[in-house]
Parts: C-alpha cells; structure tokens; sequence
C-alpha cells in the first residue's frame, strides 16, 4: 500500500534536513539529516540526506505527492531597514525583516549618507526595505533615500514601505532608475503603530522569485514545488498556527519558541502582551504579535566566544555549578571547532551551562520591561514591551535542547527570575520539546495543510519536565 | 489639515486631560497625533519627526513641568524642527506663584503660547488657528 507523503526540506546553514509526513495517518515516518553543499551543488548534500532517509524508509512504499523547501543556507535573507527616527520608522522596518525570517545586517535612520551607501553596496544583501514617515507625514526622508539608493548603482530589489503620500514619487524615482521594487503598505501608517505583516509578505514573494536562484538555488527549486520561505519564518509561521490554532483545530494560546543554535539563538514570541497587571501604562512602539529577535552573540559555537562575552565567567559557572572550568578555554575551543559533538560528561555539561545563559539572555532581551516610576502622583508602573508573564509554553528546538537529557532545565533559564522582576518573562510555562526537530516542517506543512501541522504538532512536541 | 502632537510631559501620569485635548482638537477638524502620558521631550520629537506635525503641544499637571520642558526648544532645533510652533499649558507650576512671571519663564524657554490652569480648549484652538493660517 502506498503511503501518501509530503517531504519537507530544511536547507539549513549547516545541514540539510528532511522530514517525511505522512498524509493520511499524519505521522513523521523518517527525518534525516547531512551537511549542506552550497558552495556548488546544493542537491548534494540533499541526495545524501535522501538517502538516508530511503533507508529508514526501506520496506515502504512512499509516495511524496509533494515537496517543501524553507531555507537559510548562503547565510540566509540577508537585509537592511531604512526608516526616519531609530525608534520609530526604522524600528518598525526592523521588526517587518526579522519576522520575515532575514538577517538584519543593519538599520539606518534618517537621510542616508554617501558612506552609509558604500556601506550597503559592500555587505552582501539580498533585499533592501525602505521606510520613512506616518502616512501623510515626513516625506522628505523616504523621497532623499529613493534617490539616494537609485544613483548609487545598487542594484538590489527594494521593498517599499513608508509613507504613502510620497509613494508615488518614490515608484517613479525608482523606475526610472530600472529598480526592481514593489511597494507596499506603510511599516508604520500612524505613531507607534505596527503594520508588519504587508511587508513581510512581500519580502517572502521576492526571496521566493529572486534570491533563490540568486544563491545557486535554482536546481532545489527545480526539484521540489518552491523553495518558499526563510527557514526562520517557517519557524515563525508553525508557532503562530500552533499559537491561533487553525480552521479546524484549537490553539494553544501564547507561547514562546526558543531555538538555540550554532551561530544564534532565535526566540519567537506569539502574543499580543498586553500588560497583564492593572494600572500599567503601556508606552513605545507596538511590538508584533508574531515578534521574532536573533541574538547573533548566543551560539553554542561560531558565537561561543561571543557568548561568553555577553555572559560573563561568572554565570556561565554558575550554570556550571563549579568555579574551577575554565570557561573562556571552553568556549574559545568551541568556537574553532564549530562541527565538534560532545561526548565526555564535561563537555555535555559545559554545552547546557551554555544553553542556559544563552536562554536566560535572549529572553532577557526579548520581553518587555516594566519601568516602576516614582511620580508626584504615586508610584505608576510603565511597560515597554511585551509582557509575557502570563505566557503558558515555552517551546525549545535546535540542537543542543533537542539531544539534551534535561532540555525543561535549560529552558526554566529562561523563565521570571525574582532577582531580575523588570523583566516580563513568562513565570510559570509549562516545557515543551521539538524532540523530532520538525518545527520548519511544519511551518511549510502549514502552507497546505494548517489543521494537519497543528495536530502533528500537539502531538510530536513532548512536554518535558 | 494640520497636524498637532500633543502629550503629557516628563513623569506625570494625568490622562483625563490629554483625552480631552484630544477629542476637542479632533473636533476642531486638526490631525491629532497623542504620545500620551509619561512622554519624555525625546518622544514629543520624535513623533513630530515621523508625522512632519505643525505644532507640539505639552500638558503638565502635576506641577513640575518647569523642569521637565527645560531644553526642548533647543532639541528642536536640534532635531530639524526649527520653529515648530510650541504651546504649553496645564499646572505648570507647584504651589501659589505669580503668574506673568511663570508665563515670562516659559516663554523664554521658547514657547509661543503659555495657558494658564483652567483654559478652555476653545481658546487654544482659536489661537492655533490663527498661528497655523487655519481658514473656518
């Protein structure tokens, strides 16, 4: 009997994952793994996984009716926001790239500079998002950063997203200039308010038709039914659809995913994060509900000398529970050797000493703040920020959670810390594992079949203590 | 129409006020962009920045406004907002003092209207009519 299957493909930045579903019974019948080849063929190191994979599936017949691609391999969607005033405009457009899935190289304000040009025509990008200015406000800023970008030479697709008054002289500052662009609804249409998710899409649309085949993708793309999307926002989609549920299937409200990886950690909040106490003034700029932040100091190797650094000695041994490791030896080692696996107890405790501050750290950094303000009127409570106190999962995925024999301790790092009460970290989750490392596939599942990713989901997610 | 950030100054949470300013310049046909309560000078800015506003227009009521509108001329100036028309109005100061002589520090501050506790909004509206070239 043949089995109905999807095959969902992950070209990650270090390996190439596949994961097979099965349709009809909804299960994952074989996952398998192997590094990706992108400096020539990218289907090398995807035949090699395919193999893998067939034998796991020997004795089965398997039918993949469809194939799935997410990707971040040749460093990923690569991008830079522009907007007017940091906190505002450009903040917006940082948060509209990010959850988008892309690597925010940087963010620029105000009128661009000729060397902040040469800057963006020497990174490596991939797509440039271009905002400025409330809808009917600042025009000035987005028009000098059109022209800007157009006499530069830069031939870059942009992403159009401020202020709507001055569209029109922005669509044709840039064609005439043979841009490809498209423009889109404003990251920022009033004051401190977020409309990311126009621009997200359009971001989406353009990875798919020109930078896969930009980065030597064109042969995957070929292969399967469309390499569609960052891996990050796979990610970002699987836990917003298993956050709101679906059509069919219930969601289980806010959470949180924590993905720890080499090089970054990732953590992806669902929730709006209204403040959840009484007689608190929300203040700033709206945070998304689908809000995605990148540490690129959190890794567990290619960042680990940067992860010591953001963490101090001091709490990785306490992490450790012993003064006498020599933590910057440690990490120093692991960042040489960014391929090594641990195997002696010492290093396993060494890599989830460092999985916990690296959890502690990006939460941290994530939530919002509440400010206690001592004010002629009394004492008042001020939030910036999402306050994800009340949030019931925690979620981990990425290497070091998923081979972890104790993935609900490194996770807990992350979670309120009396000591620490500004931050709005959640207070009670309950841990949940991707023990199977399905997250990104499921995100791509979800592009087809939403109530299916949500119950494979629920059910492969193991609760951990 | 004309656009005015308005907004309540420096650690003061007062907000049936701002509300109010809100609703009667939103009536009075102006673009109403309201930063809020608890707003430092930089937010004032900023918002003024992004929405290319007319006019900043600052409440306080607690009584420590002094102190807190100090430098915000400047940091207009500063900010490519030169000339930006500024009211300022509430309970500006704490306890009883003379008024011309508060009314004289805020306007050496920079300001271009200073209100008295207790001004209708009618008042300011009017005058911002005329200081905005805003025909009835």
């Amino acid at each position: 009997m043949e089995l109905d299957s999807y095959l969902l493909i992950d070209f990650g930045s270090t390996y190439t994952k596949l994961t097979a579903v099965d349709i009809e019974s909804e299960e994952i019948i074989a996952t398998a793994k192997d590094i990706t080849t992108i400096e020539n063929d990218i289907m090398i190191g995807f035949d090699n996984a395919f193999e893998k994979l067939q034998y796991q599936l020997k004795g089965k017949e398997v039918n993949f009716v469809k194939k799935l691609a997410c990707s971040s391999a040749a460093g990923g969607l690569k991008m830079v926001a522009i907007g007017l005033v940091p906190e505002l405009t450009a903040e917006a457009a940082k948060r509209a790239a990010l959850g988008a899935g892309a690597r925010v190289l940087n963010v620029y304000s105000y009128d661009l500079t000729l060397k902040e040009i040469e800057e963006i025509k020497n990174s490596k990008l991939d797509i440039i998002l271009l905002a400025g200015g409330t809808d009917g406000g600042n025009k000035d800023c987005i028009i000098h950063n059109a022209k800007m970008l157009a006499e530069s030479g830069i031939k870059l697709p942009i992403v159009v997203a401020g202020n709507k008054v001055a569209v029109d002289t922005v669509d044709k500052i840039l064609s005439d200039a043979d841009m490809f662009y498209k423009i889109t609804d404003n990251v920022m249409p009033k004051l401190n308010v977020l409309n990311v998710e126009p621009a997200r899409e359009e971001i989406r649309k353009i990875f798919m038709e020109k930078i896969v085949e930009a980065k030597g993708m064109k042969k995957a793309e070929d292969y399967t039914s469309g390499i569609l999307m960052p891996t990050p926002a796979a990610v970002l989609k699987a836990a917003r659809a298993l956050s709101q549920g679906t059509d069919k299937e219930e969601g289980l409200g806010d959470l949180v995913v924590v993905d720890i990886g080499g090089a970054t950690t990732d953590v992806h909040s669902l929730a709006d994060g209204e403040p959840s106490k009484p007689g608190v003034t929300l203040r700033g700029l709206e945070e998304p509900f689908a809000k995605r932040t990148v540490e690129g100091d959190l890794g567990m190797r290619y960042s680990a000398v940067a992860l010591w650094e953001a963490a101090t000695t001091r709490k990785i041994q306490k992490y450790l529970n012993d003064k006498t490791i020599n933590v910057e030896a440690n990490c120093r080692y692991r960042a040489e050797n960014i391929r090594m696996v641990p195997k002696t107890a010492e290093e396993i405790k060494f890599d989830e000493a460092m999985a916990k501050a690296a959890t502690e750290l990006a939460l941290e950094r994530h939530v919002g703040v509440l400010e206690t303000l001592y004010t002629p009127c009394g004492v008042i409570y001020s939030q910036v920020g999402k306050d994800l106190l009340e949030v019931k999962y925690l979620i981990g995925t990425g290497g070091v959670l998923v081979h972890s024999e104790n993935p609900a301790s490194i996770l807990k790092a992350g979670a309120f810390d009396e000591t620490n009460p500004t931050y709005l970290k959640p207070q009670n989750p309950e841990c949940l594992l991707d023990r199977t490392y399905i997250l990104s596939a499921m995100g791509l599942l979800a592009e087809e079949y939403p109530d299916m990713a949500v119950r494979i989901m629920k059910k492969y997610l193991v609760k951990v203590n | 129409m004309k656009t005015l950030v308005i907004g309540v100054i420096g650690s003061d949470c007062h907000a049936v006020g701002n509300k109010i300013l809100d609703h009667a310049f939103t009536q009075a046909g102006f673009n109403v962009v309201n930063i809020g309560v608890l707003s430092p000078q930089e937010d004032f800015i900023n918002a003024a920045i992004e929405t290319s506003a007319d006019a900043i227009i600052v409440s306080s009521l607690y009584g420590h406004g002094e102190i807190d509108c100090r430098g915000l001329r400047e940091k207009c100036d500063e900010a490519g907002l030169k000339g930006i028309l500024m009211y300022v109005g509430g309970n500006l100061v704490v306890g009883k003092q003379n008024w011309e002589e508060v009314h004289a520090r805020f306007k050496e501050m920079g300001f271009d209207k200073v209100y008295a506790p207790g001004t209708s909004p009618e008042i300011t509206i009017a005058d911002l009519k005329v200081d905005l070239k805003v025909e009835d």
